[in-house]
């Protein structure tokens, strides 16, 4: 159950299965899941995949463009920040933060560009305003 | 198999308290559930069966039923958050009907306020396969259900004034209630004047954090044949988890389509036939989103169905909520199931609040959403009738 308040430190956990996806976050790049059986994209990564379980998957690189499906402000944390999910280009729609806005000033449908963050030692993809 | 007058609940308990100071977690699951068996005018040794989910300390059910000196045929742990109790009550008539128990006793208790759990928290071990994917990004409850608000205001033109009608409702119903947390009858601008919290939310669209519990009896018929309370038999009940599967996500509505539709098609009736509903409310957007996919109107006409009062018993057309619910009553351990189900029972008792008793009180609906309306929940639904 995810809650900011449960956040165990152990985060990633090892799991020899996404040692590509967080080689790639180390670079700069965000991989999905393409399965190989029945070809759906998926996010967040895992070795089955969630629409047929097939253990086939290979990786695919997001370009790194999205548009916010939906996003809101937790105003009583200091400093506040905007947290959202984005649909990406390619089709799957994540759990990120925008970054670098003006939080009074995002809006559904707002293209959004990714970037990496170090976030308790792991890179993390959040988005900003893209342009 | 069907569950349709297979079961009754036969006894009901809330605990009073909203702040159980120097009281463990154990002790008020037992003060529960001997308030629920006393209601139904059954011993301790009745029990055959016993339910509890996340709440319960220690191993759940096998901690408890040592605690509690159960001597158990049938026993079930399922943890689906505060909408665990819902499908507690689904699982015993089931197994009531299949002839695996006859006395089923549920409990929930929760501290959030005075310490010694961890709210919502449930007793599985091991970290969320999801975890490394979205707690960096600190999502809360409260912001998880505020992006569901947005999604709805866009899709839909839903406003702010809209849901606060949902709190005002409730608040309307929580003046009379002596136990409940938040008495004061709020209007539409107290409710979008109060601070943002998680935009679009405001701190008054939010239930309030309370300590307490409560406990049912689902019973057997010939067993409630014998009892002396007023029969509130079960008529249909559907289950469900809705998630987010591979990044598949439309936050417009939740896991209620399927599990109010199960229901409604195992009781034999329709959303037009319910005359009082109780509907988890964690937060005015859960109230709104349930509604819609529970079919008492159209998606994206929940809005206009909430506002003007329409919820309030004697005034709307769809009284909810009448002990003032999670959002003024209480909502003990940060699960609103238990005590959706126990006021649907009082009023088919005719036992509600006089000033929110609704007349004629024969068909009702409890649902319950738990876990993250955004993420991944578990959705029940039951409907009962005076019996």
């Amino acid at each position: 159950m995810a809650d900011a308040k449960d956040t165990p430190k152990d985060v990633p956990v090892a799991d020899r299965a996404l040692e590509p996806y967080w080689a790639a976050a180390r670079e700069g790049r965000l991989l999905l899941k393409r399965c190989q059986d029945c070809g759906k994209l998926h996010y967040y990564p895992r070795a089955h995949c969630p629409f047929c379980l097939s253990d086939r998957g290979e990786w695919v690189e997001a370009a790194g463009a999205g548009t916010i499906y939906s996003w809101s402000v937790e105003r009583r944390a200091q400093p506040p920040y905007a947290i959202a999910f984005v649909t990406l280009a390619e089709g799957p729609t994540l759990l990120t933060n925008i970054v670098d806005c003006d939080l009074d000033g995002l809006a559904i449908g707002q293209p959004v560009t990714l970037r990496f963050e170090e976030r308790d030692g792991a890179p993390t993809p959040v988005f900003r305003p893209a342009g | 198999m069907s569950i349709k007058g297979k079961a009754y609940i036969a006894g009901i308990y809330e605990h009073p308290t909203r702040k159980a100071e120097g009281i463990p977690l154990a002790q008020l699951h037992a003060e529960v559930a001997r308030g629920a068996l006393a209601d139904a005018g059954l011993e301790l040794r009745d029990v055959d069966a016993y339910f509890c989910a996340g709440d319960a300390p220690g191993l759940g059910a096998l901690s408890m039923a040592e605690y509690l000196g159960l001597s158990l045929a049938h026993i079930d742990n399922t943890e689906t958050g505060g909408s665990s109790y819902l499908l507690h009550v689904n699982h015993a008539a089931q197994a009531i009907a299949a002839g695996k128990c006859k006395v089923a006793l549920i409990t929930l208790a929760g501290k959030p306020r005075s310490g010694g759990t961890q709210p919502g928290r449930p007793p599985m071990t091991g970290i969320p396969p999801d975890a490394a994917f979205e707690l960096p990004f600190k999502p809360t409850v409260l912001n998880l259900y505020a992006m569901c608000a947005r999604r709805h205001m866009h899709e839909f033109g839903t406003t702010s004034e809209q849901l606060a009608w949902i709190k005002v409702a409730a608040s309307h119903h929580a003046q009379h209630n002596p136990h409940a947390m938040l008495r004061e009858v709020v209007t539409v601008e107290d409710v979008v004047n109060s601070p943002l919290v998680a935009d679009p939310l405001h701190r008054l669209d939010c239930c309030v954090v309370s300590d307490g519990g409560g406990a049912l009896v689902v019973v057997a018929p010939e067993i409630m044949a014998q009892l002396k309370r007023p029969p509130v038999r079960l008529l249909g009940a559907g289950e469900t988890i809705k998630h987010n599967a591979g990044g598949v996500v439309d936050i417009t509505f939740s896991g209620a389509v399927a599990s109010g539709a199960r229901a409604f098609a195992e009781a034999g009736v329709t959303p037009a036939d319910i005359k009082y509903a109780s509907v988890y409310d964690s937060f005015t957007i859960t109230v709104l989103i349930q509604l819609e996919d529970l079919g008492f109107c159209r998606k994206g006409d929940g809005g206009r169905f909430v506002a003007d009062g329409n919820l309030i018993a004697g005034v709307g057309r769809l009284p909810f909520n009448t002990d003032g619910g999670g959002l003024c009553n209480n909502h003990p351990g940060n699960r609103g199931g238990m005590t959706k189900v126990l006021e649907a029972v009082r009023q088919l008792r005719g036992e509600a609040h006089p000033a929110v008793q609704v007349k004629n009180c024969d068909l009702a609906l409890a649902h319950g959403t738990g876990g993250y309306l955004a993420t991944r929940h578990g959705s029940a639904t039951l409907i009962m009738e005076r019996g």
